[in-house]
């Protein structure tokens, strides 16, 4: 088992024409996800490498039984993306693009949780379940299957907390990249709770960083709904407050959202918090293999 | 990106929520001329993006234009909490009879928006929450039905306005609205929204906070831009296309993704040294981006080692340790301080390699990033003395 995207994956990719999209989907394919189709309006009829591409996501639906999207659209068209998915009846919709203005995404949110489609980003790398399915841009060759579940709102620290487990031979179920924006489809509570249904899930690595209060909401579901051991990693204590550090979402406002808050109300949920990357993955490592 | 009062009431203006007439300044003799237009009595306000601006003496009240410029010339140039007063707004003085709070923001929380409102109007709204938490009424507004007008009414009868201001507040948070989502703002807030002796309900301070990420579509905001805050370092970062921030301390820092930069300014602090600055370089990390990186970091003179931290994803680290490479040459004598990068994942040992056959004796390479952080910080020594 895994979660969001596995062998039963028909993959269409929004923007699979441009120059991202088509080096990713590619990646994607080799990687052996099912890649039966991408979108670009005024492209049908051509192919990319082979995958045929349509006009509109209803016509990829149609012809290929996709299930689950990637959009690779640039900012301002990407919303438009994600509701065209949406009603094209696709269930899980990955979305990697950053920089979406804030309102926009926060209506489509709205929207797409009305619908019941599960949403993964914006602004995120994206969901591999090794050995399964990769969807996104998580570079697939540093990780393994096994019985790890990870969920993070930093792409590059995803990576390395993967990176650090496989060295120590720990693989994952899945790794859930949920994105750095203010706004994202998939909180860690999301996340989380489909871990805890996953059986081959044994525990949880979560990495968290400064700015909202997802991970102190999390401490909450974890100590209330979850019987699985997670622990944690919180990037951001130098973070100064009132600056952005690069993720739209990761900022300190006023004296809420510090790392240091996130931290022990995570460890005050009985969350076992590394002190850094390395830590984070030895301790998910020792949960699995103790 | 947040917005000085003088523009968040040109906003307001715009959308027709009542604000006093007024007009900013750059100088003594352009708030003589505001006022002398105003006629009457004025306030002098000095504009400032932070609080506590009444008590630093930052508002004055003048009776004539004469005493505006004395006034002005008094604030421009004044510091207040670290901000220095470029500008001022002059505008009527208002004949006060009570004071409110009212806003409308974006809820990154409930992911949707949510309107406020107090009785306890021209304090500072923090300060309510923590010791009258009761005094504010919050509702939350689903954004696919938006602001509806049993909206208001919880609003303000919650909030206990008296039944003569329900009107016109009523007015005035629609069109608080209105610029939360015309002008895709943060926050849209009053404090205080001010009902005078004459009955009028209007704006008497206003708070703009906009969404960077949709400033492509309001090009005229962007030109709202303060950019004399700008620092001369994320100016020049800023120039070359970028993602950094300047911080006080001492190790440089340069890592591809915001996750892990942030991560490394923390292991830098757990080693016993202070990050002088935030960079990240994205996913490619090619010697062009490593170059413009590493000038910027290096133009910082407090800058005594720098900190490359490089996890290889679908960029190979042979080809970052390449880059880094080519932007050691390029910059060739400009690089003073040793520079220990830690290279990680996809074709490390191959960047680590290369790194070390490098005849430069400026790059230290690390196999962790721990280990890179202890000996950043080794090579940095200790803080130099301020004014050594």
């Amino acid at each position: 088992m895994a979660i969001l995207v596995d062998a039963d994956t028909r993959l269409v990719v929004q923007g699979l024409t441009g120059r991202e999209g088509r080096f990713h989907a590619l990646r994607n394919r080799e990687y052996g996800t099912n890649l039966v189709a991408g979108v670009t309006p005024g492209k049908a009829g051509q192919d990319v490498e082979g995958v045929p591409v349509f006009n509109t996501v209803a016509a990829a639906v149609a012809e290929t039984g996709a299930n689950t999207s990637l959009i690779f659209v640039p900012a301002r068209f990407a919303v438009d993306a994600l509701y065209e998915a949406v009603d094209a009846g696709v269930g899980t919709v990955v979305l990697i693009t950053e920089n979406i203005p804030v309102l926009d995404m926060t209506r489509a949110y709205n929207y797409v949780r009305a619908k019941g489609v599960a949403l993964v980003g914006p602004n995120c790398p994206g969901v591999i379940s090794p050995g399964k399915a990769n969807v996104g841009i998580i570079p697939g060759e540093i990780t393994h299957p096994g019985p790890v579940g990870l969920v993070s709102r930093s792409g590059t620290l995803t990576y390395q907390v993967m990176y650090e487990m496989a060295e120590a031979g720990v693989g994952q179920t899945t790794a859930v990249g949920i994105g750095g924006d203010p706004v994202v489809g998939s909180s860690f509570i999301d996340v989380l709770a489909r871990f805890e249904a996953d059986p081959e899930t044994e525990a949880v690595v979560m990495i968290g960083e400064i700015g909202g209060d997802e991970e102190e909401q999390a401490a909450r579901f974890v100590a209330d709904s979850m019987s699985k051991p997670v622990v944690a990693y919180i990037a951001g204590f130098e973070a100064p407050p009132g600056k952005r550090m690069g993720h739209a979402g990761a900022i300190i406002s006023g004296s809420s959202g510090t790392a240091k808050a996130k931290a022990e109300a995570l460890e005050a949920a009985g969350v076992q918090v590394g002190r850094n990357p390395t830590e984070a993955a030895e301790l998910a490592v020792a949960r699995v293999k103790g | 990106m947040d917005l000085f009062e003088h523009q968040a009431k040109e906003l307001f203006a715009k959308h027709g929520v009542a604000v006093p007439r007024g007009g900013v300044a750059w100088s003594p003799e352009e708030a003589e001329a505001v006022a002398a237009e105003l006629g009457g009595t004025v306030v002098v306000k000095a504009q400032v993006q932070i609080g506590g601006r009444g008590k630093a003496g930052g508002i004055q009240l003048a009776k004539d234009a004469a005493e505006a410029r004395a006034q002005a010339e008094r604030i421009i140039g004044m510091d207040i909490r670290g901000h220095t007063v470029r500008r001022v707004l002059v505008e009527e003085a208002s004949d006060i009879a009570n004071e409110y709070y009212l806003a409308v923001l974006h809820d990154r929380a409930s992911k949707g928006y949510l309107a406020m409102a107090s009785a306890e109007g021209g304090m500072d709204i923090e300060e309510v929450a923590a010791t009258k938490p009761g005094a504010i009424v919050k509702v939350g507004v689903n954004p696919l039905i938006g602001l509806r007008p049993y909206h208001v009414n919880q609003l303000l009868y919650g909030a206990g306005f008296p039944p003569e201001t329900h009107k016109g507040a009523a007015a005035i948070v629609t069109r608080l609205y209105e610029v939360l989502t015309a002008e895709d703002a943060m926050l849209v807030e009053v404090n205080p929204l001010v009902v005078t002796t004459d009955g009028q309900v209007k704006a008497l301070d206003g708070k703009v906070s906009l969404d960077d990420s949709s400033l492509f579509r309001h090009p005229e905001l962007e030109e709202m831009r303060d950019t004399f805050a700008v620092d001369p370092q994320e100016q020049a970062a800023k120039d070359k296309g970028l993602n950094y921030i300047k911080l006080d301390g001492w190790v440089g820092i340069i890592g591809n993704g915001a996750g892990l930069v942030m991560s490394t300014l923390d292991v830098v602090a757990q080693a016993g040294g202070k990050a002088a600055n935030f960079l990240d370089v994205g996913g490619g990390a090619s010697a062009e981006t490593m170059a413009a990186g590493l000038e910027v970091i290096l133009s910082d003179d407090k800058v005594r080692s720098v900190f490359v931290n490089i996890f290889g994803g679908i960029t190979r680290g042979d080809l970052v340790a390449q880059g880094i490479l080519d932007a050691l040459d390029r910059l060739g004598d400009k690089v003073k301080v040793p520079l220990v990068v830690r290279l990680d994942g996809t074709n490390a040992e191959e960047g680590r390699r290369l790194l070390a056959e490098s005849p430069s004796d400026k790059v230290v390479p690390a196999a962790t990033m721990l280990e890179a952080a202890a000996k950043a910080v080794e090579l940095a020594g200790p803080p130099a003395k301020e004014g050594a």
